[in-house]
Order: structure tokens, then C-alpha cells, then sequence
């Protein structure tokens, strides 16, 4: 079935982007408007496709082929399943509010809404593609906007934070590109679905004239497994790589963060569940102890470091780290349970995966929010020491109950979304590697230590005179967390409508 | 009528009120005021609907109510939320909703509803006051209205909600829900004043003690969905599961599943019913506004622990035969239990801010409660929740319009003395009259006054099951307990009412409005009537003329019944009438003549002792020093600045570094000797080759003609003699 609307929903972004450029620069105004509107057109269509789509059948819909280089089997193949449309409904829906969030910048305005269009092209490519040399063109594409916001619009230190994010993600996809190239030339398609069915049956004998270089296949295997786990795992971020993060976030500008936080990251993880577990089911439950190791060091430590942070983006950056850290403990158990022919191990594993990706579509919404909070503080203080800050309840009291609920929901608070995510993984976690789990535990109380460190920091405490100026929260930034505080809580209550939809496609990829 | 729907009902009204205040009405006192009372009202009433029909002839004895519906998919199954009207239930949302009712009402009267605004109140502060002219022209002061009024009711209905979601769960995640954001509300209402340091640090205090309790709960979940696919009651405690769970072995320390999911779940209940060790929380809880700490310390957050307990006894339980032979879990409870009723009681003899003495009488009786489903006296231990709920309901509220009036005296007065104080009080039944007759009432009930008060029938349950039972050692502590709280009490009764006023705020204190009365009177008819629903029938002379309607309500909660030995001794009866009698004559003969500035009789009673116990314990102290300061040093330092700074950027820096350096290298090694250097030699080369030819290039045909006529030469005679 051919269908165009993922086209749409891809190209609109560029389009409008280079229809911005030609654009006067001087009419500020006409310029963030038309960057706003024309980046809602890929969400409204996205909710088209997420209404349409049919849960009873599952798998890929909305599928689209086109040919791209026929000499090597890659073309344009398109498609959504219950994995990817969350990702991507959170890709429409973030961008329009980080450019919302983004009608302060003054300077170069043309560019840095162009390079925010291109991104969402970038990002959305990623989480469509099913042809794995279009997945990587995506990946490396949504790469260089980041790095140019970073650099153009970002904080004191900019060049440094946006060499060593644009630095590490490069080493990192660099075998990204020689493994998709192995896998290629072996299986003689890009086509993931093809892929998929073909390559984990692959054995050695009906195959030794496919590799190259005289490879055995185990050693092709290996190699691209490794590789892909590398790319990812920067990309997660996966501890011990994850040094790039909290720079990066901290030093972009307050929309920057908000894309970086809450869509760039869901890249490594939706990578592993899209790529590794079902390309490498062996490989991944062999190491998938390890794995599970890395995500409590990311969860217990991503915790404790932010709570020692004295900056406040820096504190909410951290939080990223170990908020991803569940979904990888997700991720670890159902690689771990890989044909364990045991009913009860395999409920488990669907149940933790599903709160993986339910996690990821949690934190994209709270650090997207936090990141903007911490950003309208910054644009009126134009500080983000927490020893700076403080008292400011009395002064913004809006303000300070909308961020008293965007960090309740990133702190897992029942009834707020994070809590239902952090529950499934546990759930599932729990059953596979109750030790990893049971430390994880700790990462979770430390949770609530930074969270309400940073809550004590900024709005409790004697009324800050220094402060005493600043305007409360307005409409436009109001607009901007409203539709993430609205589904942060109607996720809190009634998660069934999108983890049925992953739920199913969970259980059909499995 | 449908009582299924009703039920579902019940938590509603005070959710909408949260939102509707946080919406709308949040600039109008009033109107705050009255929906949040209103929606307690509802609430009310419908639960009193549904525990009508529950006690009646075709209520939970009969049928159990219970719905649900699908929340969760998971795989291929759903994880179910509902609802359950059972015995334990009906009487919570009894004493739930008629304490929170009281509070609400209560509130209206503590924030100085109808009084000006302050003339320097800050949100964030407590209202300072303000000034106002009287009829004369004279400027006189008075109390202020708190500046966030409506955020106050808001909260407080949120709170509420969130304890009926947790009484009428039939499952323990919404339990678990409720029961979390029971502890953000409890954040936010202890730091309500948030811009006090104090205050702010007690809020936080009490969200990460009860955290800890909660993430190991959290396991506890975790576990029991895993083996049993499900969170529902009427599943996890069905017996074929109590079964599995008694036969199967976790693997930690070789216990049963049965015994580590009941830890698990029990730590939860120690953090939020502020048992030993992570008790430290509840005294620093007193940092909020006095209605917070009755709701927290008596109706609804600390029941909560003791509620869920109650509901675990099936599983606390598995196994138990009845006697000495405890589970490990209820072993576990004994313990803790009471020692914590005797460790609290002595800290509160020595106690002078008002409500601090009543903190640690909530923690000890909160240890009497677990100590006693710790052995097995799942009835005794209800009963007692129910009464405490009341009379320390009331004595919260009681000391809130203690303290109240001696605001009062204080903008009178214009003395700079710490209100709560109890040192600075004295002879204040005359100025308070219906304070103090219920404050009377609410103190003999929790010393366990003899017949006439709750406490005494719900207190001497326990004893009497603690002595029937064989646990002597809990019963001795227990009673020791006992008399040590009929001590502080009458304490704090001589302190606040008897005797002299000690300042000249105590001689001007005032009666505060009906708002606040009208509450205490009703919860105080509670602290004494409600005990004789539950007089066991073997007790002497009145035993079994009025029936054991409590007893017998809740008994088929327990279907294999409690193992417990009827009355047939006389000890514990004589052992409560000497404590509570003993404790209240000594506190009374012991304070009836305190002065200003005189020593604390107890300071020279209990020698060095007093000072560990004033410091209670110095537990603070030893917690600063053992986990907060080395867990902030592990962050800082090892994990933040040593392993992400130093290890793992200064070796990704090295390899930046490196790379530099061999690219210098490369550059001054080879790029610039050999390549550069090389093209270059290239170049000068060819010029200087070029410039030594150029003599060659003279312009004159004569020169030419002899250079053509020298390569035919040599190029003849190379063909010649070499190539042919």
C-alpha cells in the first residue's frame, strides 16, 4: 500500500525551512509565525496517522517505496508501527512548542528556525525509515543542525559543548555507517524488513561468497553488533558515555535542550529496539547482563550527580541520564529474555519493554518541560545558580506550580506519567534482574533528593528581594508547557490509549 | 441504590475542588473556603450512605462490593483498578471522612477567615497581623488572614482525595497512588510556609524518609504482581495464592515469598506510619499549620501505614498457626512496633512545644498499633486506629486553638514568646473553656482513662492481647509505655490549663470562633462514646451487655480467626487501670504547682538522661552524620567531580589531546620537512634548473644553429653506435 502522508509529514519541516530562508530577515514577527504554523501541519497529520492507524492489524502501516539508489538496493521505504508513532507524535508535537518556545531569539532568527525545521526532518526520518542506509542518512542529518544551534545561539561555553556533542556522536556513528555497510553487501538489501527476516537466520556456508573481506560470519556479526551498540549507546545516553549530555543540554539554547532532551536521545534507544534486538537477538542477551549493569550505574549515578549539581540545567540535564537509564534496564530485560520459552519470563519482558517506550514518550515530555522552565527562568534572571535563584514561589506563583508539576511528573510521582513507565519497567525489570533492579532503587529515592533540592533551591526559602522585579510566567510560554502538563497527566490516569498502542506492537515484534 | 457507584464516587468531589480552586476561584477566600468544605461534605455523605448499608443486615456481610476496570495492557492481559467495600474499609471511610470533615471546617477559623489582611504577611509566612482602628480611633492589633488561603483549602482537598482513593481501593497500585500523593501533599502542606528555612526543610525531611519506605514497597508491588499477574485483594489474598507464596523461597535469606514481600511492604508502612527508624520525619511535621498535623499525624497520612498493615495481615499472617511461633514479618512488627511505643513516650515526657509532645504520642501509639498485628490482634489494632484517629484528631485541633489563643494574648500582650510553648501557658481552662473540656476529653482518652473514654477500651484490647497471647515482653513494654503517656498527658493537661498563667499572653487568651469549636466538641463525643462499640464481651460486670458490635463487624476480615485467647485473665485489665490511673495522678501531682522560670521537674529527675532525651536520642544528629553528609560527599565529589570530571572527561580530554599532539606531529615531522619542505625543494629546483637553461635561450639564430648541429651530432652517433 502506497501512502504518502509519511512523505508529507517529513518534508513539510524542509520545505517550509527553505521557503523560510527566502524570507526578509527584517520581518521578525512573520518569520516565527510561519515557522509555527507550518511546523503544526506535521501534527496535525501525525494525529491523522495515529487515529488512523489500525491497531487490530499492527505492524508497518502507512508504508511508502520509493527507489532511491537501485544500484545497492536502498530506496525511500517508509512506515510507522506502534514503536515508532509514538516517537514520531512526539517529534510533531515538541517541535512546534520548542519553537514557541524560541520567540526570544533575536538574532539570526532566519536561520535558527530553519536549522530547528531541518532538524525535525532529520529526527522524523530516523524513527520512519525502514531502509537502513536512509536511517543512517536521517541520523547524520539531524545531527548538524543540533551542532550549528549549539554553536550559534548557545550558552558561554558553546565550543566547547558543541564540538564535544558533534565530536562523539560522529565517532560513535562512524561504525554505525561500516556495520550498516557489512549487513548491506551480506544480505545484498537495505530494506530493514527484509533485513530482519533474513539476517539473524543467516548461517556461514550458503552465505561465505556474500562477505567481504573473507570475514567469517560470527565475525561480521560481532563486529556490527558492536558497532551499533556503540552508535546507540552514545546517543542514549548509555553511562559511561554520557559525558557529552550534560554540556551539551546545558550550554544550548532552552528550545535546543528541549529538542536535544526530548527527541534526540529517544534516537539511541529507539535504535535498539528498532535495530539490535531484533538484528542481534543472540549478541544482545548474551551482553544484555552487562547492559543491565550500565543502566542502574546510569540511574544511581545520573541521580547523584545531579544532585550534586549547583546549576540548574546542569541538575535537569543529569536528570535525562537517569531517566534514560530505565529505559535501558527495559531494554536490557527483554534482550535478556530472548526465546526464554518461559510464559511467564516473556510477560515480564513485554511488560518492562513496554515501559521503555513508554518512558521515552515520558521524559520526552518532562525534560522538554523542565528544560523550558529552566529556560524562562534564565531569560529573566540570566542566571541558573541555584544560589543565585531561590524564593521565587512568592514572587512567580504560577510559575512555581507549574514547575512544582512538571518535576513532580519527572520525579515519578503516581498519577503523573513518569510513574507509570518507571512502574512497568520495574515490574518487568524486577523478574529478570532483581539485583540490578533492586540498586536501581536507589537512583529512584535519589530521584526525589535532586528534585526537591532543586524545587528548595529555586522557589522555597525567603522571599528573594533581588527578585522581587521579575514578570510572572506569560500566556505565550503558558501555551507552551500547557499541552505537556495536559499529557503528562492524562497519561498519570488513563495510559491505556497510547500502551495499547505499543503494547501491541510490542507483542507482534517480540 | 447502587452503592457500587457511589462508592466510585466518593473520592471525586474533593479532586474537583482541588481543581476548581487551583482554577478559578484561587483570588476568592470564600468561595475556596466553601467548595473545599463543600466537597468534603459530599464526600461525607455519600460515605456515610455507603457505611449505612455497610453495617446494615444486607451490607458487607453479605456482599462485598467490588468493580473494576481494565487500566494497564500488559502482554496480553490487563492490569485492573477498582473499587471494594469490605468490612476494614467501611470503617475507615467512616473515621476518614468525619475527621476530614471536622478539619476542613476547623480551618476556616485557624487561617483568620473574616480577619484583614496583613499588614507585612508574605506569602510563604505565617500572617504576622495587622492593625486595625477601633470606634474610639485607637490602633489596635489584631490576627490576620493567612495570604494563601485558597491554596491551603486546595491542598488540603487534594490530600483528601487522595485518602479515599487509598480507603476504597480494591487493588494496591491506586492504593499505592493515593498513598504517594498523600506524601506530596504532605510536602507541600509541611513546608506550606515554605519561605521559613525551617519549614521548608521539614517538608523535604518528610517526602525522602517516606520515599525510602516507598521505593522498597514499590518492590514489594513488583514482587506480588510478578508471581501472582495481579494486584487486586481479592486475588493476592485468596488462599490458593497465600499458599504459593508461603511455599515458595525468594531468593533473598532463604525466606519465603510470603515473609519478604510482607517486609517489603512493611518498611513502606514504617516510613509513613513514622515507626522507628525512619520515624524522624513525623516531629519535624509539626512545622506545618496545625489542621496538617492533625490530618497527618491522625486522620489520614499515618493511618494510612496502619491501614495498609491491616490489609496485609493475610499475608503478614501466612503461615501463623496462632501462639508464640510469629512469622518473621510479624516478628519483625512486635519489635519494632514497641520499642517504638516505648522509645517515643519517653522523648515526650520531655517535650515543651505543644504539639511535638503530641507527635511522639502519635508515634507511640502508631508502635501499639504495629506491635499489636504484630502478634496476631488485628481487631485491637483497628479499634485503636479509629480511636486515636479521633482523639488525636481532636487533641491536634485542641492544641491548634490553644495555640490560637495565645496569639491572641500575644498581639495583646506584645510579648515576644514562642506561642507553642507549653512553659510559657498555665490556667488556661477559665480563658478557654470549651477548649479545654475537649482537649480534657481528647488527653484522658489517649492515657487510657478508665470505662469512660475510647482510649482505654481500644488500649486495654491490645494489652489483653498482648498478655493473652503469651508475648510478655510486648506486654510489658507496652504497659510501660502506657503509663509513660498517661504521664506526658496529664502533663501537658496541668501545663496548658491548671495552675497559674505563666506570661501575660496566658491571662489574655481568648476562645476562638465556632469554627473551630464546633469541631472539637463533635470529634470529642467521638474520643469517648465511640470506644464502647468495641467492648469485648469477656470483660468483667459490662462485658457482653452492650454487644461487641466492632469486634464482630470486623471479625470476618479474618475468616480463620485471630488465634487469640478470650479475656480470662484479670491482669491486663488491672495492669491498664494502674498505669493509665498511676501516670495521670503522678503527671498531675508533678506539675499542678509549676512557676514561671522554674526547672523542668523532669530535668532533675532523670539527671543526664534528660539531655538525650530533649535531643531525642540525638538520631538526627546521627543520621546527619552517617548518610546525609557522606551520600552528598559520594555525589559531589566521587561520582560528580571525580568519576564524570576527572575519569571519564579527562580521558576522552587525553584522547583529544592526543589526537592534537599527533597531528602536530605529523605536521612539524612530516607535513612540513617532507611534504612541504619536498614540494617546495620540487620547485626551487625546477627554477633553478630553469634559470641555469636560460643562458641557453640567447636569441641569436647562430647559437641555435650550433646547439641543433651538436644534437644531431650526439644523436647520430647515438643511434650509430649504441642502438644499431
Amino acid at each position: 500500500m502506497q501512502n504518502s502522508i509519511l512523505w508529507f509529514i517529513l518534508l513539510i519541516p524542509s520545505l517550509s525551512a527553505i521557503f523560510l530562508l527566502m524570507l526578509p530577515e527584517s520581518n521578525k514577527k512573520v518569520i516565527r509565525n510561519f515557522a509555527f504554523i507550518t511546523s503544526l501541519i506535521p501534527f496535525i497529520l501525525t494525529l491523522f496517522v495515529w487515529f488512523g492507524y489500525n491497531q487490530e492489524l499492527g505492524g508497518y502501516q502507512y508504508q511508502t517505496n520509493v527507489p532511491w539508489f537501485e544500484a545497492i538496493n536502498s530506496s525511500f521505504h517508509f512506515g510507522v508501527d506502534g514503536i515508532s508513532l509514538p516517537m514520531v507524535l512526539l517529534t510533531t508535537l515538541l517541535t512546534p512548542l520548542a519553537i514557541l518556545a524560541s520567540y526570544g531569539i533575536e538574532e539570526k532568527i532566519k536561520a535558527y528556525m530553519a536549522l530547528f525545521l531541518f532538524l525535525e526532518t532529520g529526527v522524523l526520518g530516523v524513527f520512519i525509515s525502514l531502509d537502513l542506509l536512509v536511517f543512517f542518512l536521517f541520523w547524520e542529518i539531524g545531527l548538524i543542525p543540533m551542532y550549528f544551534l549549539i554553536n550559534q545561539w548557545g550558552g558561554a561555553k558553546r565550543d566547547y559543548a558543541s564540538l564535544k556533542f558533534i565530536l562523539f556522536t560522529m565517532g560513535g556513528s562512524l561504525g554505525l555507517l561500516l556495520s550498516i555497510q557489512l549487513i548491506g553487501v551480506t544480505v545484498n538489501s537495505f530494506d530493514l524488513i527484509k533485513i530482519g527476516e533474513i539476517w539473524p537466520q543467516l548461517n556461514q556456508s550458503t552465505l561465505q561468497s556474500a562477505i567481504p573481506l573473507h570475514l567469517s560470519l560470527e565475525s561480521v556479526k560481532a563486529i556490527a553488533f558492536w558497532a551499533f551498540v556503540v552508535a546507540f549507546a552514545v546517543k542514549v545516553p548509555i553511562w559511561p558515555f554520557h559525558t557529552w549530555l550534560p554540556d551539551a543540554h546545558t550550554e544550548a539554547p532552552t528550545a535546543g535542550s528541549m529538542i536535544l532532551a526530548g527527541v534526540l536521545l529517544k534516537l539511541g534507544a529507539y535504535g535498539f529496539i528498532r535495530l539490535v534486538l531484533p538484528l542481534f537477538p543472540v549478541e544482545a542477551q548474551q551482553f544484555s547482563g552487562i547492559l543491565a549493569g550500565l543502566a542502574t550505574a546510569a540511574i544511581i549515578f545520573g541521580a547523584l550527580s545531579a544532585f550534586a549539581q549547583k546549576d540548574l540545567k546542569k541538575l535537569v540535564a543529569y536528570s535525562s541520564i537517569n531517566h534514560m537509564g530505565f529505559v535501558i534496564l527495559g531494554i536490557a530485560a527483554i534482550a535478556s529474555s530472548y526465546q526464554a520459552g518461559n510464559a511467564a519470563i516473556s510477560e515480564s519482558a513485554t511488560i518492562a519493554l513496554n515501559g521503555s517506550i513508554l518512558q521515552m514518550f515520558n521524559h520526552g515530555l518532562s525534560a522538554a518541560g523542565l528544560f523550558f522552565l529552566v529556560g524562562v527562568i534564565y531569560d529573566r534572571t540570566h542566571t541558573r545558580q541555584l544560589e543565585d535563584l531561590g524564593g521565587l514561589w512568592a514572587i512567580l506563583p504560577v510559575y512555581g506550580s507549574i514547575f512544582i508539576f512538571t518535576s513532580m511528573a519527572s520525579l515519578g510521582l503516581p498519577g503523573l506519567n513518569g510513574f507509570v513507565s518507571e512502574f512497568l519497567v520495574v515490574r518487568g525489570a524486577w523478574h529478570i534482574f532483581p539485583l540490578a533492579t533492586a540498586l536501581s532503587m536507589i537512583g529512584l529515592f535519589a530521584t526525589g533528593v535532586y528534585v526537591l533540592k532543586a524545587i528548595g533551591l529555586l522557589l522555597q526559602g525567603p522571599r528573594n528581594n533581588r527578585w522581587l522585579q521579575l514578570k510572572e510566567i506569560n500566556k505565550r510560554e503558558v501555551w507552551v508547557i500547557a499541552p505537556l502538563m495536559v499529557l503528562m497527566l492524562v497519561i498519570g490516569i488513563w495510559p491505556a490509549w497510547i500502551l495499547e498502542m505499543i503494547n501491541n506492537a510490542v507483542k507482534l515484534f517480540f | 441504590m447502587n452503592y457500587e457507584i457511589l462508592t466510585w464516587l466518593i473520592p471525586l468531589p474533593p479532586l474537583a475542588a482541588f481543581f476548581l480552586i487551583v482554577f478559578f476561584t484561587n483570588k476568592s477566600n470564600k468561595l475556596s473556603h466553601s467548595l473545599a468544605i463543600i466537597a468534603a461534605g459530599l464526600s461525607w455523605a455519600v460515605s456515610m450512605l455507603v457505611f449505612i448499608w455497610a453495617i446494615g443486615p444486607h451490607g458487607v456481610h453479605e456482599r462485598i462490593i467490588s468493580s473494576s476496570i481494565n487500566w494497564l495492557p500488559t502482554a496480553d492481559n490487563f492490569l485492573k483498578i477498582g473499587i471494594q467495600v469490605d468490612a476494614l474499609s467501611t470503617i475507615s471511610l467512616f473515621f476518614v471522612s468525619w475527621t476530614v470533615l471536622m478539619i476542613f471546617v476547623y480551618s476556616v477559623g485557624y487561617h483568620n477567615f473574616g480577619y484583614p489582611k496583613g499588614d507585612h504577611d508574605l506569602p510563604g509566612l505565617p500572617p504576622h497581623g495587622s492593625t486595625k482602628v477601633n470606634a474610639v480611633g485607637k490602633a489596635i492589633s489584631t490576627l490576620s488572614v493567612e495570604p494563601m488561603y485558597s491554596r491551603f483549602f486546595a491542598l488540603i482537598s487534594l490530600f483528601a482525595f487522595a485518602k479515599f482513593v487509598l480507603v476504597v481501593s480494591n487493588n494496591l497500585l491506586t492504593l499505592y497512588i493515593g498513598w504517594e500523593i498523600m506524601g506530596l501533599c504532605s510536602y507541600l502542606l509541611i513546608g506550606f510556609w515554605y519561605a521559613k528555612p525551617s519549614a521548608k526543610a521539614a517538608g523535604i525531611k518528610a517526602f525522602l524518609t517516606t520515599r525510602i519506605g516507598d521505593v522498597f514497597m514499590l518492590l514489594g508491588l513488583a514482587s506480588l504482581y510478578t508471581i501472582t499477574g495481579s494486584l487486586q485483594y481479592d486475588v493476592i489474598f485468596s488462599p490458593q495464592v497465600l499458599n504459593q507464596l508461603v511455599n515458595s523461597i525468594s531468593p533473598v535469606f532463604g525466606l519465603t515469598w510470603a515473609s519478604l514481600i510482607g517486609l517489603l511492604i512493611i518498611i513502606g508502612v514504617i516510613g509513613k506510619s513514622a515507626q522507628f527508624p525512619l520515624h524522624v520525619w513525623l516531629p519535624d511535621a509539626m512545622e506545618g499549620p496545625t489542621p496538617v498535623s492533625a490530618m497527618i499525624h491522625a486522620a489520614i497520612m499515618v493511618s494510612a501505614g496502619i491501614y495498609l498493615a491491616a490489609r496485609f495481615f493475610p499475608i503478614i499472617s501466612a503461615g501463623w498457626e496462632g501462639g508464640i511461633a510469629l512469622t518473621p514479618v510479624m516478628l519483625v512488627m512486635a519489635i519494632i512496633g514497641s520499642l517504638t511505643a516505648l522509645f517515643a513516650a519517653t522523648i515526650a515526657i520531655t517535650q515543651t512545644e505543644i504539639k511535638r509532645v503530641l507527635a511522639y504520642s502519635t508515634i507511640s501509639q502508631l508502635g501499639y498499633m504495629i506491635a499489636a498485628i504484630g502478634i496476631g490482634a488485628y481487631t485491637a489494632a483497628v479499634f485503636h486506629l479509629v480511636m486515636h484517629a479521633f482523639f488525636k484528631a481532636l487533641l491536634f485541633l485542641g492544641a491548634g486553638s490553644v495555640i490560637h489563643g495565645m496569639e491572641h494574648g500575644i498581639h495583646h500582650s506584645g510579648e515576644h514568646i514562642d506561642p507553642q510553648d507549653m512553659f510559657n501557658m498555665g490556667g488556661l481552662r477559665k480563658k478557654m473553656p470549651r477548649t479545654f473540656i475537649t482537649f480534657l476529653a481528647g488527653g484522658l482518652a489517649l492515657s487510657g482513662f478508665p470505662l469512660i473514654t475510647a482510649g482505654f477500651w481500644s488500649k486495654d484490647e491490645i494489652l489483653a492481647g498482648a498478655f493473652n497471647g503469651g508475648y510478655i515482653v510486648v506486654f510489658a513494654v507496652l504497659a510501660l509505655s502506657a503509663l509513660l503517656t498517661a504521664f506526658y498527658t496529664m502533663r501537658q493537661l496541668t501545663l496548658i490549663f491548671f495552675g497559674k498563667p505563666r506570661s501575660e499572653a496566658a491571662k489574655h487568651a481568648q476562645e476562638t470562633p465556632w469554627t473551630m469549636t464546633l469541631p472539637l466538641g463533635i470529634l470529642a463525643i467521638f474520643a469517648i462514646a465511640a470506644g464502647w462499640a468495641g467492648i469485648p464481651e469477656g470483660f468483667p460486670v459490662i462485658g457482653g451487655k452492650i454487644p461487641n458490635w466492632f469486634g464482630n463487624f470486623l471479625g470476618i476480615m479474618v475468616p480463620s480467626g485471630e488465634h487469640a485467647a478470650e479475656h480470662h485473665s484479670l491482669v491486663p485489665l488491672i495492669t491498664s487501670l494502674v498505669v493509665s490511673l498511676g501516670g495521670l495522678t503522678l503527671g498531675y501531682i508533678a506539675y499542678r504547682a509549676f512557676k514561671k522560670d522554674q526547672k523542668d521537674p523532669m530535668e532533675w529527675s532523670l539527671g543526664g538522661f534528660y539531655k538525650v532525651l530533649v535531643n531525642m536520642y540525638y538520631i538526627d544528629e546521627f543520621y546527619d552524620w552517617a548518610f546525609i553528609r557522606p551520600s552528598k560527599w559520594i555525589a559531589e565529589k566521587v561520582v560528580y567531580l571525580w568519576m564524570d570530571l576527572r575519569i571519564i572527561d579527562g580521558f576522552l580530554h587525553a584522547i583529544a589531546n592526543f589526537s592534537v599532539w599527533i597531528g602536530n606531529l605529523l605536521r612539524k615531522k612530516f607535513d612540513t620537512p617532507i611534504i612541504n619542505s619536498g614540494g617546495d625543494a620540487l620547485a626551487a629546483s625546477t627554477r633553478k634548473a630553469g634559470s641555469e637553461m636560460r643562458v641557453m635561450q640567447s636569441g641569436r639564430v647562430q647559437d641555435y644553429m650550433i646547439l641543433a648541429i651538436a644534437f644531431l651530432l650526439v644523436g647520430g652517433l647515438f643511434i650509430v653506435f649504441i642502438l644499431l
